[in-house]
């Protein structure tokens, strides 16, 4: 070898080195806690002001959830809470650029700053919320994980599917869950897992696999991808708890509350009886609930770092958590998604958003 | 000062000391901003999730059956090591078959023979413009939609085995105490082959009179594996598949415990990259052969030897040190392709620790780091042994 060739070998022998060092110093996982300066973490919300759009990361076509039309409009549950966002920091809902992500990307892309909000059918789980240096803002769709079989084979519940092909998706809680699951009930099964949520469904179609398991919302969502959407029926049984929600990075508390909040303003909304149609007019309403919900008295949006109207724009142009899940998710649409648990607290269901006050 | 600039040693020295700086610069400085980032984000380096154990299943492939994998027992690392034996397994085999398939094309393409040169002209265009994970997903769902489905089956190997959509199941060898001196004969038997080649050419370039190799070494392989293992009382015992008709809907077809099996997924993924690759391949070969010297093969033919024996004797000699070094790149390509199989579910090293475990431990630059890394190994090895054997064929000319 000749001189140049050895320097060369030091020099990436001493970074080799010094990169390990550094590594064998921070095995024990740093604690989040320990950060003082948030400075050092960019303001979100100033980003975003000075762009004039909020990035949001979104899936590769959920329908019902995030899903793009021909024309390249997306629309969805999710779609809805970025564009809540974007109600609340420009009063215009429209300032949104959407990223479509593998459930691979998703959370790098958060995490390396090229998205600003992460909407995309995510499962709250403490692995993510701890390992990740990310936070949940909170839950959207409270959702469990079932299992779709075609019904010609006759399987009434899931403790019957022993020795089952299983096709799902990689990289999701899903695969996990299902694992669990068989242990459990000690059973076995062949897991076929692919990348893309268009080719599990297409193996699942073709045979390949005789059960299909994601999230129920996600497997209403897929049937209607199917040849035959009602050849095939979800099996009773849900065997995990996915709540799924926004999620941002850690480090930026008033970015957080932003999106945390903008979900509340939604779920109030519909508690209180507030639509899009009614916003402005509810304004002036009697109801002081109402009046500092929709900005007419109180401080809470300068408080955010938003203007007094950030509910008010929010609600009138996106709606009330309500009419974003009848529009896109709902009974009347090809999901036929009832209520549920995701129902207010007052009706039977479990939503149930912090005051405004 | 202007001496020491006009002193070409001294400049040759100095722009060197002053490119190594700035390379060391740049490295120290993508370090440590990458360092800063991932502390101000609230994450940390480390190798430590690799004794941590999984939770998730894998499709039931080579190297599921060689490590043993357990849900809850095997570590990250079993994983990793899974995914290198997927990853090799299918880039051993794909380099054999692409070969043999390139090389049969290339000379295809060459022939007199009309319907086969515009056949392998047809071949050759259509797969070198279409890009690979599409004719991935193509082989994919192609061969899913003529299979058989999951509870019925198609006979092969007159009722040994079967095929059915959820894969080829075949016997499967268990070996004996025994088996071992088996084997060991088998390698001793071949290299007594290997020397009884050299000392019948040796004796050919002598006396013009060489052994009947090509009868020799198949007798004599065979024979000594197979007095071997009629002494050692036959240690090697075959599991069939089992197909059941009867019983819960998920217990029909084919028991998972019988005999082997080579999934659906692994299938298409060799399918779609040997006959990728081999398109490129006969290209190469097709270069190499047409860069040969017309003279060649005309004296060839003045001295009397027939066209298949002027190709195999004069001319491909001449041609493989054409086609070696393109050869080696595409070999390089098939390995390194092979990642794309994360598509349709095949768990090889990208897909299931580049992937599956990635998304769940999260230590992104880790993991990637090690994925790079072991694709570079593997590269480099192939490259070394590729340029070992250029070395080797190369025409000594005078």
């Amino acid at each position: 070898m000749n001189n140049i060739s050895i320097v060369l070998v030091a020099i990436v022998a001493a970074a080799a080195g010094y990169f390990g060092s550094t590594m064998m110093k921070n095995d024990a996982p740093a604690p989040a806690a320990v950060k003082t300066e948030t400075a050092s973490v960019e303001a979100t919300l100033n980003a975003v002001k000075a762009k004039g759009f909020v990035q949001c990361g979104v899936s590769q076509g959920l329908p019902g959830f995030s899903n793009a039309d021909d024309a390249g409009n997306w629309t969805g549950i999710d779609v809805d809470v970025c564009r809540g966002v974007a109600a609340a920091v420009f009063g215009d809902a429209s300032k949104v650029k959407y990223t479509p992500l593998s459930s691979k990307q998703r959370f790098t892309a958060l995490a390396s700053g090229e998205i600003d909000v992460l909407s995309r059918n995510t499962t709250w789980t403490m692995t993510r919320d701890t390992q990740l240096g990310l936070n949940f803002a909170g839950v959207n769709y409270y959702d469990g994980q079932g299992f779709l079989v075609p019904t010609k084979l006759g399987i009434k519940s899931a403790l019957e599917m022993d020795g089952a092909n299983v096709c799902s998706q990689t990289g999701t809680t899903t695969e996990l869950n299902v694992t669990d699951f068989f242990r459990e009930n000690g059973m076995k099964f062949n897991l076929v897992a692919f990348e893309e949520a268009d080719a599990v469904v297409a193996a699942y179609d073709s045979g390949r696999c005789d059960v299909y398991t994601t999230d129920r919302s996600g497997l209403a969502a897929q049937r209607t991808k199917l040849a035959n959407p009602d050849a095939h029926m979800v099996l009773p049984e849900i065997i995990s708890k996915e709540p799924l929600g926004p999620v941002v990075r850690q480090g930026d508390d008033q970015w957080f509350n932003i999106v945390r909040w903008t979900l509340n303003a939604m779920i109030n909304a519909e508690e209180m009886g507030i639509t899009s149609a009614n916003a402005k007019s509810m304004a002036n309403d009697n109801n002081p609930a109402i009046k500092r919900l929709l900005g007419t008295e109180g401080t809470f949006g300068a408080e955010l770092g938003l203007s007094n109207d950030w509910a008010l724009n929010i609600i009138s142009q996106v709606g009330n958590y309500g009419e974003s899940y009848e529009a896109h998710v709902g009974p009347n649409t090809p999901l036929k998604l009832g209520r549920g648990v995701n129902a207010l607290w007052s009706q039977g269901g479990i939503l149930y958003a912090a005051p405004v006050r | 000062m202007s001496a020491l600039i006009n002193d070409a040693r001294f400049r040759n020295i100095g722009f060197q000391v002053l490119i190594i700086g700035a390379l060391v610069f740049s490295v120290w400085w993508l370090m440590d901003n990458t360092l800063t980032n991932l502390e101000n984000r609230g994450k940390s380096l480390g190798f430590g999730f690799l004794v941590q154990t999984a939770g998730f299943e894998i499709s039931d492939t080579l190297g599921t059956w060689l490590f043993d994998y357990e849900v809850g027992v095997s570590s990250y690392t079993d994983i990793y090591f899974i995914g290198i034996t997927n990853t090799l397994l299918i880039a051993v085999l794909g380099i054999v078959f692409a070969s043999i398939i390139g090389f049969t094309v290339g000379i295809m393409r060459l022939s007199n023979n009309f319907v086969l040169k515009y056949f392998a002209t047809v071949y050759v265009e259509v797969i070198r413009n279409v890009p690979l994970l599409l004719q991935l997903f193509f082989w994919y769902f192609a061969v899913l939609g003529i299979l058989p489905g999951a509870r019925s089956q198609m006979e092969v190997l007159g009722g040994l085995g079967g095929l059915n959509i959820t894969g080829l199941y075949l016997p499967a060898p268990v070996f004996q105490a025994g088996f071992g001196l088996v084997f060991f004969a088998f390698i001793a038997s071949l290299i007594l082959s290997y020397g009884i080649a050299k000392f019948s050419k040796k004796k050919q370039d002598e006396t013009g009179l060489g052994l009947k190799v090509a009868v020799i070494v198949p007798v004599l392989i065979i024979s000594i594996t197979g007095i071997t293992y009629v002494l050692m009382g036959g240690p090697l015992d075959w599991t069939f598949p089992e197909f059941k008709n009867t019983g819960p809907v998920f217990k029909r077809g084919f028991q998972s415990d019988s005999g082997m099996v080579l999934v659906p997924e692994m299938i298409a993924v060799l399918l779609a990259l040997t006959l990728y690759t081999a398109g490129f391949i006969a290209e190469i070969v097709r270069a190499g052969i047409l860069a040969v010297s017309k003279g060649q093969t005309e004296a060839a033919y003045s001295v009397g030897l027939r066209p298949g024996i002027t190709l195999r004797l004069i001319v491909i000699p001449q041609a493989m040190r054409i086609i070696i070094p393109p050869l080696t790149s595409q070999y390089l390509n098939l390995t390194k392709n092979s990642s794309l199989a994360v598509a349709i579910a095949y768990p090889e090293l990208v897909s299931v620790f580049a992937g599956t475990a990635l998304n769940q431990v999260g230590k992104e630059i880790e993991m990637i780091f090690m994925v790079m890394s072991t694709y570079l190994v593997i590269s480099l090895i192939t490259s070394f042994f590729m340029n070992w054997f250029n070395a080797r064929v190369k025409i000594v000319e005078r």
